[in-house]
């Protein structure tokens, strides 16, 4: 492979935003408005797996949905292959979206009760018009067999399925149009534990077959750590860390980041880590604090933390993190 | 079940069964309904009733107006449900009025549904504007008074069994828009609705082939209820004396011989029973419906 | 091999042989297989297993909570204090549920009746158990929200469920839970649904409570991190069995049956070194059995790497010292891993 090739940036996301409004309170309030998402920028290369993590309400899974045009986004640019996805016209734009394409969290709720799962497979085969009847249902078998099911599952509903077959019938009718990258939104997180370890070797094992870009959304920093390159920490609407995974899981810089490591680390008996208690809820996202989002939970917050946000800058190679401070090395 | 077992196990252990009988859908849909023994019985009196409908002006060709016997009479040899006040028989009136008080139920009930489903549909699933403009178009004709208007609408224009038709229909479909509304607007939220819109689906394949099946279950109760109220309509049409005074159906009948119910109750009694008949066996028909098309009833 | 545990005599609970039946379209599908366990003062007894296994069974088992037209408890004593919760009547079961044993659920969304504000609520239930007038319960549910650490109390008992957090209506719960100090508190995965940062504040919270008041815990979940967190002693169930217990460091260091062990095998846990990048993880092969048609034999048997001929037969519940067991034919003779 070329260097070029190496490097190739399959998708760009530039300054997203994306706000959604309310209803009015009373005739004379304003609109309220929810900052989903304030200002999210990354690169994808291709083949590679970009991890977005955080919590409730920190707009990872809207980040995913208006990168697939399923929400609108208020602001920002969304580039696929260096294509500004803002500025295709509608009928091209049904050709681009064909390669990109999502799996949901939920399989209970992700797959039509009332539809066949060889149906519901065949159903993108169908609508983009591919190959004739006898090409789909020939497609459709090779699908079934890629995501480990068998041939004659295929007259049976949802409901007959186990949690984990089902996600496999969303990974194949994700694959049905031949994507190159999926989004791939929280995946594991309603499965059983084994069946986990079972859907992520699927995915893995179909990334290197099919050379497969994810953007890979979950909150399991466990998970993300098995399966993304590079990974970015999303609080309240913004990235607040961002880095590859050696660098995130050895030297995580801001507090934020620490502390949900800890949280999920102060289990372990190997690893002897204190819990760093983070006060407090998240706080809602209509009214975000002023200046820096995370300083009401902040053990280091200062004055200028409230009234200056912090930008996300890249404090070492490859390593970017949003904060006025150097907490790390005060540990 | 998708993992093979380990090779140690299957030497011990049979194979679990790795599915269950695939099913064939129309089949198995056929099966289902069969297997509800009451939509089977509602299914067979409505055939009855479609012959009796079809065949019986022909095995029995008397003419409903005709006088035949003195008025009021009772049930006895010569009428078989006794006569009404003018001495018709009310036997041969409830033969040659199946057709025709069937007919105006079913096309009724189907214009009504139609308008009624494809408002609501288009309502709940764009919403915004579009929902805000249909709806109160659907509150414009929810407030009418349905009867009035619908006599205005015959006395207008004529009381051709269209016309009748689509007067019953105008003023009953905000109830069907409704609830196919309300529907569609709980089934738009599932993800499986944001997936096929992620496959690219268009918009109107998403309405008719993803959301409408699911909002079917009540819809269908709705329709097969709709059919009952729909006679009541035309008998009360006919009361007033809009609908084409050629045809006799059964609203009519009751609608002319109410004031004699309690000298006379065969004048009103066997032609309700029969309408109560038809809706009851409806009502069943769609209960028989709903479960033959939910995917949750089958293979186990 | 005697199947029953040997239960210390000072258990606050003790449950012995406990069977849940289920009918399903005429067929009887045992949902719990003669389920052994005790539980200590001041102790914390996680349950663990995957969807299906019964575990959540259990808990409604213990309350007599079990939806009774389909299912039934076929067999079992539970001893709380030596009284047999199961031969209590409808009243005096009443009368322990909430007081002596309490529950709180998964979702604190939908265990909250959206109508009522949350002190309303909180009052009600005190005053339910407790002969207080209106305004000395309000005091009292005051005092629990502190307890529970939500800030501003007073402010907070005028809210209605759907304005607080997820933690906070997960306090809540266990606020109302707490409300006549029971001797057990039973927990269903009290934190699935729950950020990750706020399921460490509610275990915390939960050790804090336990610490003052020697309140004994069960703890339903298939989450083994949370398991690791709060529970001295463990019970790992499948399809309806309990197949082994031990101590939290018997079991996550020296699992004996082999479902325990690919358990442990398949989860993910955060390396430091962040090795095994994309590694093929263990999977245990197949899925759960179907309750409904159950084959003969361990229920383990098809998807055990180590299964041999005698496992066609149900193994028993071996004993391997106090309160160690595990339900699988290696335990015999001392071939044990």
């Amino acid at each position: 492979m070329s260097e070029s090739e190496k490097t190739h940036t399959l998708l760009k996301v530039d300054k997203l935003k994306v706000h959604f409004e309310l209803k009015r309170e009373s005739w004379f309030s304003d609109k309220p408005v929810v900052h989903a998402v304030d200002g999210v920028s990354f690169d994808i290369n291709l083949g590679k797996t970009l991890g977005l993590v955080g919590e409730s309400g920190c707009g990872k899974t809207t980040t995913g949905r208006a990168i697939l045009g399923l929400v609108k986004s208020t602001e920002g640019t969304i580039s696929f292959e260096g294509t500004n996805l803002g500025l295709v016209p509608p009928k091209e734009m049904l050709q681009l979206r064909q390669r990109m394409q999502i799996i949901f969290q939920d399989p209970y709720s992700a797959l039509n009760p009332r539809q066949t799962a060889g149906d519901i497979v065949l159903d993108p085969l169908l609508v983009h018009n591919i190959g004739n009847s006898k090409e789909r249902q020939e497609r459709v078998d090779e699908l079934f067999s890629l995501v480990g099911l068998q041939k004659n599952q295929q007259l049976l509903y949802p409901h007959q399925f186990s949690g984990g077959q089902r996600q496999r019938i969303c990974i194949a009718r994700a694959l049905a149009l031949k994507p190159d990258f999926i989004v791939c939104d929280e995946p594991v997180s309603a499965l059983d534990v084994a069946i986990q370890a079972q859907i992520l070797n699927l995915l893995c094992k179909l990334q290197d077959e099919l050379n497969l870009t994810f953007l890979f959304i979950s909150h399991d920093l466990a998970v993300i750590q098995h399966v993304c390159d590079e990974i970015a920490v999303m609080y309240l609407g913004v990235i607040v860390e961002k880095a590859s995974r050696l660098e995130l899981f050895e030297n995580p810089r801001h507090p934020y980041t620490r502390a949900l490591l800890s949280a999920v680390l102060s289990g372990s008996p190997e690893i002897k880590v204190d819990r760093i208690r983070l006060e407090g809820d998240i706080p809602n996202p209509i009214n975000k604090p002023t200046g820096c989002r995370f300083r009401t939970r902040c053990s280091y917050a200062k004055e200028i933390c409230g009234e200056l946000e912090p930008v996300l800058e890249e404090k070492s190679s490859g390593h970017w993190e949003a904060c006025h401070f150097q907490t790390a090395n005060n540990q | 079940m998708t993992q093979p077992n380990t090779p140690n196990s299957d030497q011990i252990f049979s194979s679990e069964e790795i599915t269950s009988e695939p099913d064939v859908k129309w089949r198995d849909t056929f099966h289902l309904f069969c297997a509800n023994r009451a939509a089977l019985l509602g299914l067979t009196f409505v055939c009855l009733f479609i012959l009796v409908g079809i065949f019986g002006p022909i095995v029995i060709p008397a003419d409903p107006f005709e006088m035949v016997a003195m008025p009021l009479m009772n049930p006895n040899g010569q009428t078989l449900f006794g006569s009404d006040y003018l001495g018709r028989d009310v036997f041969v009136g409830i033969i040659h009025g199946a057709r025709p008080t069937m007919i105006i139920a079913v096309t009724a009930t189907l214009v009504t549904v139609l308008i009624g489903i494809t408002i609501g549909a288009i309502a709940g699933f764009y919403g915004g504007m579009v929902d805000n403009v249909l709806m109160r178009i659907t509150e414009f004709f929810q407030v009418l008074p349905p009867l009035v208007f619908a006599m205005v609408i015959v006395a207008v224009f004529s009381s051709h069994i269209v016309v009748v038709i689509l007067a019953i229909a105008i003023t009953t479909w905000p109830t069907e828009a409704r609830l196919t509304r309300a529907e569609f607007l709980k089934i738009k939220e599932n993800e499986y609705v944001t997936a096929s819109r992620a496959i690219g689906d268009r918009n109107f394949r998403i309405i008719t082939k993803i959301i409408l099946p699911n909002a079917m279950p009540p819809l269908m109760i709705a329709i097969t209820l709709r059919v009952g109220i729909t006679v009541i309509y035309e008998a009360a049409l006919s009361f007033l004396g809009l609908t084409d005074p050629d045809v006799i159906t059964w609203g009519k009948m009751i609608g002319q011989s109410r004031d004699f119910f309690f000298e006379a109750w065969w004048t009103v009694t066997f032609p309700g029973v029969a309408i109560l008949l038809v809706v009851l066996c409806i009502a069943l028909i769609g209960d028989g419906l709903n479960d033959a098309f939910n995917p949750k009833l089958r293979g186990r | 091999m005697d199947d029953s545990l040997e239960i210390n005599e000072d258990a606050v609970l003790r449950v012995m042989n406990l069977s849940v039946d289920f009918d399903v379209k005429g067929n009887n599908v045992s949902i719990l297989s003669k389920v052994n366990f005790g539980l200590g003062l001041g102790e914390t007894l996680g349950i663990v297993g995957e969807s299906g296994c019964g575990k959540s069974m259990t808990a409604l088992a213990l309350l007599r909570m079990v939806p009774s037209p389909p299912g039934k408890i076929s067999d079992g004593e539970v001893l709380l204090n030596n009284v047999d919760l199961m031969t209590l009547s409808q009243k005096e079961i009443k009368n322990i549920r909430g007081k002596e044993i309490s529950m709180i659920f998964q979702e604190p969304m939908t265990s909250l009746n959206p109508v009522f504000t949350v002190g309303n609520q909180l009052v009600e239930t005190i005053l339910e158990h407790k002969d207080l007038s209106r305004a000395d319960a309000l005091k009292e549910a005051i005092e629990l929200l502190r307890l529970v650490q939500i800030p501003a109390p007073e402010q907070r008992i005028k809210e209605y469920p759907h304005q607080l957090s997820g933690g906070m209506r997960q306090r809540i719960m266990i606020a109302m839970a707490l409300v006549c100090e029971p001797k057990v508190l039973i927990a269903d995965e009290p934190t699935t649904a729950l950020d990750v940062t706020v399921q460490a504040q509610i275990f915390d919270l939960l050790k804090e409570i336990q610490a003052k008041t020697q309140m004994s815990i069960i703890l339903i979940t298939h989450d083994f991190g949370a398991i690791s967190e709060m529970a001295d002693r463990v019970i790992v169930m499948y399809a309806g069995y309990k197949v082994e217990e031990g101590t939290l460091d018997e079991i996550r260091n020296s699992p004996l049956h082999p479902y325990t062990q690919g358990l442990l095998r398949s989860m993910l846990v955060i390396k430091p070194d962040s090795s095994g990048f994309k590694m093929p993880l263990p999977e245990i092969p197949g899925s759960v059995p179907d309750l409904l048609n159950r084959q003969p034999g361990c229920p383990f048997g098809p998807r055990c790497s180590q299964a041999t001929v005698k496992c066609r037969s149900m193994p028993p519940n071996f004993n391997l010292g106090f309160k160690r067991s595990v339900k699988c034919w290696l335990a015999d003779n001392g071939r044990v891993e």
